[in-house]
């Protein structure tokens, strides 16, 4: 096409691309210090501490705000402004060793008391913190000394680390915690440089950051929602990472581009069918059951996630240390499927209502669960919703009887021991194990009991499980340090270099 | 003329309350909240009842109006609920985007269709005439989100002579900006061009029929300059017309090609502060949406005077 420019204006044009950066190549050329990752959705805000969106993590966790522990590549807990920490005996005292000599961007000092400051602010009564439950077990936290910072728990919370090393207990100081929405001061390696409302957020490094300075100068994340977009940047070159790509099916696409790295892992999301158990007749365990073995998880994977799933059968994913796989507690079978419902006194199948929000593991997921229980006599009368109406139907309201949605929270299994979740679930055998989870100090033990869970919810199925949703994560083929599996949504830009 | 004026500054402002009194009952009519949004799936009742009374959604809703319209009349468009900044900070950095989108987008649309609708008007039955025409006749079936994305696959992804999508923002200078525009401008101005040149060639068709330019001719002037000269000017008022009602189109227009290009455009914040329930940041845009189609229609009608001195906006006789 080129050749048919007239032979004026191709030099004219050519300088103009010049002019405007845009000559193929020109951006590669030189050894680059700079990184540009997509991501569909743009923050609200940029403090992790007062909004839930996954995507304000992304930009911020371990860039700009860094809490007591984190979690690494593998889903572990491993030590970030706390360096080391002990356990007492009855597992309610927890003794951080505080880092030295960090500086917040702003210089001001990081030390125990803004370790009390956080975590008071997270639990008090006028918290907005979009993860409060985290904070409830503390009752006090003190300061021995400037680098030691003791909190005390109600009762042994095995989860309690793990918790603080979420996005929504990273650390703030108290001078400049009110403005962190839109002016985020943390004591990561990065700084808010630039936020175009609506395009993209660049993140520069911050010269007080007292640990060596990463290799990665600059970090722009750009937004781009329309997956058909989404996949143009990327074959374009003007994006180097997309670490959640939303277009499965133009993987096999991306893959022919041997400048692309095009890597499937799996994110802590789990695909569900949401079941309402105050409304019959799904308080009924055959039911449940009957409804689980009507459905062909693998089927579903293929058709709605192109294949890059996974069956589960319980509400935790494959990227998890304590993960049991019990995908196959119900496999496909619809003969006996019919006869549990025959059973549960429903010989003919019923009607049920399923609310889909946008996703299209919902949207699309929604025609394909729908049509195999339909296989087994129940009618299935689905209705789009969204987002903002599934929380406030569904969520809040409790007003639906089924709804396919991926609950991203990791490791968020207390959710069936909460008689106020959506879910309606109550189950006593349960809310007990729960308990001797928390209350567990031995780690050995604190995993066996989790598996445990994780059997007991399969063995009553409260809800369907269906898949892991899938990471699908595309990147220039030079980028290291990027993540395959991730349990909490991150781009850590710290860990990221050019090879060569 | 000035009884004119201050009828339609009237109108205005009766249109105004009454478009804000709609966006505001159906936005709070819609299921949804924002506080739920900014809290999630891990949202617990008080952390619940402690952000709506942050953002004071726990007053009676009459209130929400009246300091919200209040707000308005004092020039102050309120916080945005989702990115808790002034939403007139927010819009005017859209406008930046917007404005010089819609403007490429007219300047190619008149560009496009005056000289394709005269050609044809001129080359009436002929091959010419048929060409354009059946152009046209594609180009008003093509909708603007897939042409967008054809324009990606071939100049960003083919070609690579444009970016994909994004706008880099006017601080990088004037060409890259442009640069960044001008797919998601022709995408828009395209089929608004089609229809623009049907409507001029019909038009100059009639004009060309009328007495005066028979003795335009008798007089010696070329057919050509019959045409641009006297027959083109007697035909713009229907394409003046037209023009003025696909303002409100490009409006909507911009909502779909700024989603399609990812520009940090008003019609993309508008789209994202609908799914996001920041009812504010919506009632503002749209208010001011309403406002500017308000303000286009007068200029339209204020431009039949200046085209036909025999029409007189006061509403006199001719």
């Amino acid at each position: 096409m080129r050749a048919t420019i007239p032979a004026l204006a191709a030099p004219a044009l050519a300088a103009f691309m010049l002019a405007a950066g845009l000559a193929p190549g020109a951006a590669r050329a030189a050894a680059k210090d700079s990184i540009s990752i997509g991501m569909t959705l743009e923050p609200p805000i940029l403090d992790p501490t007062a909004g839930a969106a996954a995507a304000i993590g992304e930009v911020t966790y371990q860039n700009i705000f860094q809490g007591l522990t984190q979690i690494d590549a593998a889903g572990q807990v491993v030590p970030s402004l706390a360096t080391s920490w002990t356990i007492s005996k009855n597992g309610k005292t927890y003794t951080f060793n505080l880092v030295h000599g960090v500086v917040f961007s702003d210089g001001e000092p990081f030390d125990c008391t803004t370790v009390k400051f956080s975590l008071n602010r997270a639990r008090a009564k006028d918290s907005i913190n979009p993860q409060k439950a985290l904070f409830a077990p503390i009752t006090n936290v003190a300061c021995p000394n400037a680098e030691t910072a003791v909190v005390t728990l109600k009762q042994p919370t095995a989860s309690f680390l793990f918790g603080m090393a979420m996005p929504a207990a990273v650390m703030v100081a108290p001078d400049s915690a009110a403005n962190n929405k839109t002016d985020p001061v943390g004591t990561g390696p990065y700084k808010l440089g630039t936020w175009v409302k609506g395009d993209h957020i660049t993140l520069v490094r911050n010269p007080k950051y007292s640990g060596k300075a990463p290799p990665i100068a600059t970090a722009t994340f750009r937004f781009i929602a329309d997956p058909a977009a989404a996949t143009a940047a990327m074959l374009a070159g003007n994006l180097d990472a997309f670490t959640l790509f939303p277009a499965p099916e133009s993987v096999p696409q991306l893959r022919q581009d041997k400048k692309l790295d095009v890597v499937i892992g799996n994110t802590s999301g789990k695909i569900i069918i949401s079941l309402n158990e105050a409304k019959k007749p799904f308080d009924n365990l055959l039911v449940r059951r009957a409804m689980a073995y009507a459905i062909d998880k693998q089927a579903y994977n293929q058709s709605v996630l192109n294949g890059y799933g996974t069956p589960i059968g319980s509400h935790d994913v494959p990227g998890d240390a304590g993960y049991v796989d019990l995908a196959n507690t119900y496999p496909y079978n619809p003969a006996m499927a019919k006869k549990l419902l025959a059973e549960a006194g429903y010989p003919h199948g019923f009607s049920m209502t399923m609310l889909l929000p946008p996703p299209p593991y919902a949207r699309r997921g929604g025609e394909v669960i729908a049509a195999m229980l339909g296989q087994v006599g129940i009618k299935v009368k689905l209705v789009d919703v969204e987002w903002a109406q599934w929380l406030s139907q569904a969520f809040t309201h409790k007003d639906y009887e089924a709804t396919i949605i991926a609950h991203v929270e990791p490791r968020d299994l207390y959710q069936y021991a909460n008689p106020e979740y959506y879910w309606n679930y109550h189950n006593k055998a349960y809310d007990a194990l729960f308990a001797r989870y928390q209350a567990a100090t031995d780690p050995k033990q604190q995993l066996k009991l989790w598996g445990d869970l994780q059997r007991k919810l399969a063995k009553d199925e409260p809800n369907i499980f269906l898949c892991a949703l899938p990471k699908i994560g595309v990147w220039n083929a030079n980028l290291r340090g990027m993540w395959k599996n991730m349990l909490i949504t991150v781009d850590i830009v710290g860990q990221m270099s050019w090879a060569k | 003329m000035t009884r004119f004026l201050l009828r339609r500054l009237l109108g205005l402002a009766v249109m105004l309350v009454a478009a804000s009194l709609v966006v505001f009952v159906v936005m709070n009519v819609l299921p949804g909240d924002p506080a739920l949004l900014m809290l999630g799936t891990g949202a617990t009742k008080s952390t619940l009842a402690a952000l709506r009374h942050q953002m004071g959604l726990d007053l009676p809703l009459w209130q929400q109006y009246l300091r919200w319209a209040g707000g308005l009349l004092e020039g102050n468009f309120g916080i945005s609920y989702t990115y808790q900044t002034p939403v007139a900070g927010l819009i005017l950095s859209r406008l930046w985007v917007t404005l010089p989108l819609a403007g490429m987008s007219i300047l190619l649309s008149v560009g496009i269709a005056i000289p394709v609708g005269v050609i044809a008007a001129t080359r009436q039955g002929k091959a010419a005439d048929a060409a354009l025409m059946g152009a046209a006749q594609l180009g008003v079936a093509v909708p603007n989100f897939w042409l967008g994305l054809l324009l990606i696959l071939v100049f960003a992804v083919r070609l690579h002579w444009l970016p994909a999508t994004g706008f880099p923002g006017w601080s990088h200078g004037i060409l890259p900006g442009v640069a960044a525009l001008l797919m998601p401008a022709v995408s828009l101005a395209l089929p608004q061009a089609a229809i623009l040149a049907r409507v001029t060639r019909s038009a100059v068709i009639e004009a060309a029929g009328e007495d005066y330019v028979r003795t335009a001719r008798a007089k010696g002037l070329a057919a050509r300059a019959a045409i641009w000269g006297h027959a083109l000017p007697n035909a713009l008022i229907p394409v003046v017309t037209i023009m003025g009602f696909q303002f409100s189109y490009l409006l909507a227009g911009t909502v779909v090609i700024e989603n399609v290009f990812t520009l940090p455009g008003m019609g993309r914040l508008l789209f994202q502060a609908i799914a996001g329930r920041d009812l504010i940041t919506v009632q503002d845009i749209v208010v001011l949406l309403t406002g500017s189609v308000i303000v286009v229609n007068t200029l339209v009608d204020l431009t039949y005077a200046a085209i036909d001195p025999r029409i007189s906006v006061g509403g006199g006789e001719r």
